[in-house]
Order: structure tokens, then C-alpha cells, then sequence
């Protein structure tokens, strides 16, 4: 009599727009609206609103069982401020879904963002900035933690359990479990009572990857199947973790996926024991052992490791500059430019410049937006070139202002000469003594 | 199993000889005959008079190794010749000839279709020389001696598309004897081996071949042992070799540099051929005021190729139409980050580099000072695109081949059951 956690994950990414070098110092405007827009009608269609409506339909149908029908989420703050913008509809049936009690938000970067690695600091601030945002629309505070990408380690355990977080999801790759079930509460080494919530990779990739195979032995799968598949198992929980548009995006509608969806609560329940559980639930389970997870471990690509988005010199680079780019901006403290800043912080601009793959042309080409990692590499790089100058400008006017106050008489000819000296055109190359 | 034995009339091997085709006729014969196909080459020979002897002791030490049967045809042709550079050639040669007081007689055809003719005549007895299987040739100018030897042995024939006259024109109108003569070769071909899709659909759309008839085989390129040059430069140079053709697209390279200009006038720009646009090309350049940023390096060939790769930050290709493109390749090889453009048939096949349509000037010069400051972007496209390179081995479009080879043969031999 095994419970079932469901984990979904929401994520929309700001794709930007073609950035040629010519508009470095003369075109602010980064993200391509219509893009965007687009993209998440797209996927509002096919996926949001009709999943959210069956996901209400089965909370509603079980409400005032012994069992009800328990969810969690975590939607990042950019798939949420894309949702105010161009899907409100969107947005208002996760409301209600809230509203329902059976649904439970757990917290992660607001970007989606690689920020723990590169600065704690402003890793924090993009909790900070998610938990506000599920608070005012939810009107919860997560109390579960979800990084980037399942990205774990010892140490990100040990930090987010000092934030005040009191469980947090990973991968339950073989490589750290070994011999051990991931369907197991474990407590994360390094910390005092942080619960390490595992994901069951081979069931949850059955539904995520493998649902609309027609190669793969079980297909097609029912629900009764899979069903039976779960329910030989006695252990705390099976961690169904996967990405939200897995329903009518990633599995389209005419693989029978929403079918299989609205009949797996039935099935599950037959049994007369298995129930749905939450994440914040599980962390009241008394873990049955301490995990030591040195290296970093996330639930992708076939090396659960970083190096979809580290690696090879554009990532690293691009990366390195972003961060390095952080007090200054931040000292800077002007709104629009770290909002720009921090929307280059999301994770899918380092993963469409990965190239493990790109010679085979596989899943990272599916979600990439551009036709070769070259390609991201040169916009991403021409948009940051341009938050520099807008920086320095920034710098500059502060500058004058300091001066004016200062003595205004006496540096009136500095003055001058300072706003007649325009920013230099050529190529900003980062450096930090910046 | 017998070997299978093909006649082949293709073009010099290099690095005698410019651009892409004999390059590509000498891989494809060395991957033919590692995979133990017995090949005759024909090779078209200039007159001995206007040639050095050692050419000739080259070409056939280099293909000793690969058992390679040579033969020659004395003929004026050449790769990429045009009507009225046949002639200047023929009227050169006939200089040479009265101020020699040799009593030779004049063998070659006075214009450039006349030679071809006199090309298949040869070919008609090469043909009966020997019990071929399949005979195999290579663009245009051999497509009448292909058609000679299958009439006189009623053995297939294979044609091989490297370039069509659409884009040699590049946009501007064909010859109409060249076309029909590629159309007559095609016509009268078993099948037909294009370099590209690129290539394949100009075949379909403006030649009217069906689809099925056209096998696509991309090249691949040849690795000889590699000659480092030690280069010391100060300024980013960027490369563009080539013939200075409407084909090649020297003139968008000439814009796209001035915009590059306009905003790093850090940079070089090394134009490495020659050909019918060089004065409109060098115009241009002084009139748009870069001529101290370009240098024209005139034709380079042999070691000076890999030379001039060598001392470039970036290579472009920017053709207005490629049916396949062997230099961004090379370029490659000498750990040379490439931009080519789209309508070339190697884009179809290279991933591990920057892509452009011809006529995007700004996105060109957008890729190019991208690649010039961002280190970061040279190193990954210069790395990934040397591992790329290795994996395009000769074997690979002769086993192609040879698939067309056998399909052509059993055609042939149920033809003749019925």
C-alpha cells in the first residue's frame, strides 16, 4: 500500500529575440513578446488549461473521500508573469485549483535559475522573490524546496535547510542510490532533518518520456497497468516527478495521455489502501537513512549531472559573465536593468549553447529555439554586451549626480565633458576589475 | 567475387588544379579503391609543351599506392572553363606553337564544344580497351565522352553532378550549349549522383530529371599530413579563397567587411583566388574606402592553401550557390572556425558552423565580429568543428557509390534477360 506523490513541474522560459551586435547601445527591448506570446497560447491549449481542468475534475470527484486526490506544483515566477501577461486564463484556473485545498506549491528560483552555483546571495533573493509571488497569488508558503532542474547536492541541502526549508526534491539516480529504493524518506548529509524526497525516474519517465512510444514493451500503457505497477510496492512513497506540459505538449492529446490521466486515480485507489500524499507530508516521515551526495546531481539528460548547461567554453563563459556582472548591477539599483539581468540568469539560455549532444541532434534541439548553440551563444552574448553599456551609463549619470551635489560650480566644466563623451561603441569585453 | 571495374573520366587531382572538383575526384578515388574497386582513371592532360613534366610524375607516384590505372587524354580543358577562356586558352596555345618552329599539327578543337567532342572520340577507345562494368564521369565537360563510352559498350553510365550551370551563372542566366549538353548527359545517365539535396532539387526544378534517378552523395575530405605553419599576426584576419566569382559571393564578403569595419577596424580581410570579378571586386573595395583592410593574396595552391587558412581567425564562404563547398572543410582542418552560407550543399551536412543566406550582409557581419570578440565562440566552433571534420572520410560516399554502382549494374543485367 504504497502512497503516490505527484510533483509537476511549470516552467516557460523569456525566450529573447534575435540580437544582432549592430543593436548593442541602441536597442534595449531583449525578449521577443510575440514569441513568448505565442508560445504560451501554444501551450495554454494544449496543455495548461485542458490539464488543469481535468485535474480539477479529479480533486472534486474525491474531495470528501477517505482519499483524496493530492497534487503539488511548483511554477516558476517567469511562467507565472507570462501567465499574467498573456494567458491570464491560465493563472486563474491554478487559482482555483489552490482554492481546492488539495493542492500544494512548493518553492524554487524565480528565474529558473543556475544562481546557488554562482552566487548564493542572489539565490536567495530569487527564493525570496517566489515565495512572494506564490504567497500574494496562492496565498501559501512553501515549506518544500525545489531547485533548478532537481539540482542537489550535499551542500545545496545543507543551505536550503539553513533557509528554513524542510524537505527538498532530487533525482533518484542510480549512481546515488546504489542498492537503495528511491521510494524511501531519506535525510540529505550535512544537514539536521532536511527529508530528501527521490524521484522514481523509471515510473515517472514511463508517463514522461516513454507514454507515446510505440517501440517501448509496455505500450500502449493503461492505467490499469501502470497502476499495477505502483501498487506492488509497500514502501513510503513513488515519487512521480515530471514537467507539467508532459500532458498534450510533450505526449500529445491523441496518445490517449489525458485519457490515461483521468482513469489513474480510479485505478490507483482500487486497492483500498494507496493514497495521495504531498510533498510537505512526506517530510514529516521519519527517514530510513542519511544519503552522501557530494556531486551535483539533476534529473537530466542520461548523466543526471550539470553538464547540460556547464561545460564547454560558450556556457562556462556566459555563465561566468552574468555573475560577475551581480554587484555592480546590483549597486547600480536600477529596476529594469537587474530585471533584464536576472531574466539572463534562467537556465534555458545555457542549455540551448550545450553541444553535448547537438551532433546527434536529439532532445535539446526539441527545445531549442535556435538552430545551433553557436547561434544562442552570440545573442545571448550581444544582449549582455548591451546590459553592460547600459550599466556604465548608469554609472556615469550617478557619477554626475554625486559631483553636482558636491560642488556644482566647480566641476561644471567636468561635467560638460562627461555628457558629451558618449559610451564607446566598440565591443565590451567583460572583465571584473569592471 | 570479381572486382568490380569502373572507367572514370574525371578532372586533375591536386593540387594541380583549382577548386573543388578535382579534389573531390581524387578522395572519391582513393576511398573506390580502399574499398577494392579496380578503377581506370581518364585524366584529361594539357599539351606537353604548356605543362611541367613533373605534374604528371605527381599524380601518378601519389596514386601508385592506391593502384590506380592512369590514363590520359591531351586536351585544353580544363575544370571551370568558360567558352571564351577556352578560346584565350587555345590562342595562347597556338602562340606557343609558332614561336616553338615545332611542325606539330593543331589536334584541339577551335572552340571549347568542339574540344569536348573531340574529348568523347578519345573516350569511344579508352571504352573498348578493356571490359568495364560501369563508366563514371564527372560534370559537364566529360558528360559527352560518358555517353561515347556507354554507346560503344552498352555499359551503364553513372553521371556525377559537382556543379550546375545554374550556379556557375550565379544568377545570371546559363550558357545554353553547357545546359543542353547537362541535360543530354543526364538523360542519357543510369543514374545520376548529385553532391547535395541542394544540388538534387536544381536537378529536378531546371533540369526536369525525376526525383528517383538522382542519388545524393555528399563529399568528404581528404587529410594529408598536416603542415603547420607558424603564423604570428596582430590584427584578426578573416579569409575569404575562392575564385572570384558571381558563384562565390566575393561581393557580399566586400560588404559584409565594410560593416565590420564600420564598427572594429581591427581587422583584415584576405581575399585569396582570382577570377572574371577581380577588378569590379578591387572598385568596390576603393570605393568604399577599406583598402588598406583588404588584401588580395591573388590564386594560392599547394601548401600556401593551408598557408593562408592558417593565418586567418575565421574563414567565410559566402556562395551565392554551392552545390557542395569543400574549402570550409579544409578550413577546419586547420582549426579555422568557418561562416558559410545556407545555399551551399555543405550546410546541409556541416553542423559545427555559422550559417547565413548570402544576401543577409548584416547578419554576416553580425557572425563575423561575434566570432572575432567572443573567444569563447571561436574556441567551441574551431573544436567541435576539427572533430566534426575527422569523421568525413572518403570511404563513406565511395561505398555510396558503389551501391550506385551495383544498382545500375543489375538493372542492366535484367534489361538485358528481358
Amino acid at each position: 500500500m504504497p502512497n503516490v506523490c505527484f510533483y509537476f513541474q511549470v516552467h516557460q522560459p523569456y525566450r529573447m529575440k534575435k540580437y544582432s551586435v549592430f543593436d548593442i547601445g541602441s536597442n534595449s527591448t531583449y525578449f521577443d513578446e510575440q514569441k513568448n506570446a505565442e508560445v504560451m497560447r501554444k501551450v495554454a491549449k494544449k496543455c495548461y488549461l485542458p490539464t488543469n481542468a481535468l485535474m480539477l475534475e479529479l480533486i472534486k470527484k474525491y474531495k470528501h473521500t477517505s482519499r483524496p486526490f493530492k497534487i503539488s506544483y511548483s511554477i516558476t515566477g517567469v511562467a507565472l508573469e507570462q501567465f499574467e501577461k498573456y494567458a491570464p486564463e491560465v493563472l486563474e484556473s491554478f487559482k482555483v485549483l489552490a482554492n481546492t485545498g488539495c493542492v500544494e506549491f512548493l518553492s524554487e528560483t524565480y528565474y529558473h535559475s543556475l544562481s546557488y552555483i554562482y552566487s548564493k546571495e542572489e539565490f536567495k533573493s530569487q527564493v525570496e522573490m517566489h515565495r512572494h509571488k506564490i504567497k500574494y497569488l496562492f496565498n501559501q508558503e512553501p515549506v518544500v524546496f525545489r531547485n533548478t532542474e532537481l539540482i542537489f547536492n550535499n551542500e545545496i541541502a545543507n543551505f536550503v535547510e539553513q533557509m528554513g526549508f524542510k524537505a527538498m526534491l532530487a533525482e533518484g539516480a542510480d549512481h546515488i542510490l546504489n542498492w537503495r529504493s528511491p521510494n524511501y524518506v531519506y535525510r540529505a548529509k550535512t544537514t539536521k532533518n532536511l527529508k530528501l524526497l527521490l524521484k522514481n525516474y523509471k515510473l515517472s519517465d514511463d508517463i514522461a518520456f516513454r507514454f507515446g512510444q510505440k517501440s517501448w514493451e509496455s505500450y500502449p500503457l493503461t492505467a490499469e497497468k501502470y497502476a499495477g505497477w505502483i501498487n506492488q510496492h509497500a514502501e513510503h512513497s513513488i515519487n512521480l516527478f515530471m514537467d507539467y506540459e508532459t500532458f498534450g505538449e510533450h505526449q500529445w492529446e491523441d496518445t490517449g495521455i489525458f485519457a490515461f490521466l483521468k482513469k489513474l486515480p480510479d485505478e490507483l485507489l482500487k486497492n483500498g489502501h494507496t493514497k495521495f500524499i504531498w510533498p510537505s507530508e512526506l517530510a514529516l516521515i521519519e527517514p530510513v537513512a542519511e544519503l552522501d551526495i557530494h556531486n551535483y546531481v539533476s534529473w537530466a539528460d542520461v548523466e543526471r549531472d550539470l553538464s547540460a548547461w556547464i561545460g564547454n567554453n560558450m556556457q562556462n563563459s556566459a555563465l561566468e559573465e552574468v555573475y560577475l556582472l551581480e554587484k555592480t548591477i546590483k549597486d547600480v539599483n536600477n529596476k529594469s536593468l537587474i530585471e533584464d539581468w536576472r531574466k539572463l540568469t534562467t537556465s534555458d539560455h545555457f542549455y540551448y549553447m550545450c553541444t553535448k549532444y547537438f551532433n546527434d541532434g536529439d532532445v535539446h534541439k526539441y527545445f531549442n529555439p535556435y538552430d545551433t548553440p553557436y547561434e544562442s551563444y552570440i545573442n545571448f552574448m550581444n544582449i549582455l554586451n548591451d546590459i553592460i553599456i547600459r550599466m556604465k551609463r548608469l554609472i556615469q549619470e550617478k557619477n554626475v549626480v554625486i559631483d553636482l551635489r558636491e560642488d556644482y560650480k566647480k566641476q561644471n566644466y567636468n561635467l560638460k565633458h562627461q555628457l558629451t563623451e558618449k559610451p564607446h561603441k566598440s565591443m565590451v569585453v567583460f572583465n571584473a576589475s569592471l | 567475387m570479381r572486382k568490380l571495374k569502373v572507367l572514370m573520366f574525371g578532372w586533375e587531382f591536386p593540387p594541380f588544379m583549382s577548386g573543388g572538383l578535382g579534389t573531390a575526384c581524387y578522395g572519391l578515388t582513393k576511398g573506390l579503391t580502399n574499398k577494392n574497386v579496380d578503377v581506370t582513371f581518364v585524366m584529361p592532360n594539357g599539351p606537353e609543351d604548356m605543362k611541367a613534366e613533373f605534374v604528371k610524375l605527381m599524380i601518378a607516384s601519389n596514386l601508385k599506392r592506391y593502384n590506380v590505372k592512369l590514363k590520359y587524354i591531351d586536351t585544353l580543358l580544363r575544370p571551370y572553363l568558360s567558352d571564351t577562356q577556352y578560346v584565350r586558352e587555345y590562342d595562347r596555345y597556338i602562340e606557343v606553337l609558332k614561336n616553338s618552329n615545332a611542325n606539330s599539327k593543331v589536334i584541339y578543337g577551335k572552340n571549347i564544344y568542339e574540344e569536348v567532342y573531340r574529348l568523347s572520340l578519345a573516350a569511344e577507345v579508352i571504352a573498348l580497351s578493356d571490359e568495364y562494368d560501369v563508366i563514371h564521369c564527372h560534370d559537364w565537360m566529360t558528360f559527352p565522352a560518358g555517353i561515347a563510352a556507354k554507346k560503344a559498350t552498352g555499359k551503364p553510365l553513372v553521371v556525377h553532378v559537382h556543379a550546375t550551370e545554374y550556379d556557375r551563372g550565379g544568377g545570371n542566366g546559363v550558357n545554353s550549349q553547357v545546359y543542353a549538353m547537362e541535360r543530354e548527359g543526364m538523360m542519357y545517365a543510369d543514374k545520376i549522383i548529385a553532391v547535395s539535396n541542394f544540388t538534387k532539387q536544381k536537378l529536378i526544378n531546371n533540369y526536369f530529371i525525376p526525383e528517383e534517378k538522382i542519388t545524393v552523395v555528399h563529399n568528404a575530405v581528404e587529410f594529408s599530413e598536416e603542415k603547420k605553419f607558424d603564423i604570428k599576426q596582430h590584427e584578426k584576419v578573416v579569409l575569404f579563397l575562392g575564385r572570384l566569382t558571381l558563384q562565390k559571393g566575393p561581393d557580399y564578403f566586400i560588404e559584409a567587411a565594410k560593416k565590420v569595419l564600420d564598427y572594429d577596424p581591427d581587422v583584415k580581410f584576405i581575399i585569396a583566388g582570382n577570377g572574371d570579378m577581380e577588378a569590379k571586386i578591387v572598385d568596390r573595395v576603393a570605393q568604399l574606402g577599406i583598402g588598406n583592410k583588404v588584401l588580395f593574396a591573388g590564386f594560392v595552391s599547394g601548401p600556401d592553401v593551408d598557408r593562408a587558412y592558417q593565418a586567418a581567425d575565421l574563414y567565410v564562404m559566402p556562395s551565392v550557390s554551392e552545390p557542395f563547398g569543400i574549402t570550409p572543410l579544409e578550413a577546419l582542418r586547420n582549426n579555422v572556425p568557418v561562416i558559410i552560407s545556407k545555399q551551399s550543399g555543405v550546410s546541409e551536412v556541416l553542423k559545427n558552423a555559422l550559417k547565413v543566406d548570402f544576401w543577409d550582409v548584416d547578419e554576416l557581419a553580425n557572425k563575423i565580429i561575434s566570432v572575432l570578440n567572443y573567444r569563447s565562440l571561436h574556441k567551441d566552433l574551431s573544436k567541435h568543428g576539427l572533430m566534426e571534420v575527422h569523421t568525413f572520410s572518403w570511404n563513406i560516399p565511395a561505398g555510396k557509390c558503389i551501391e550506385v554502382y551495383n544498382l545500375v549494374i543489375s538493372e542492366k543485367n535484367n534489361e538485358i534477360k528481358i
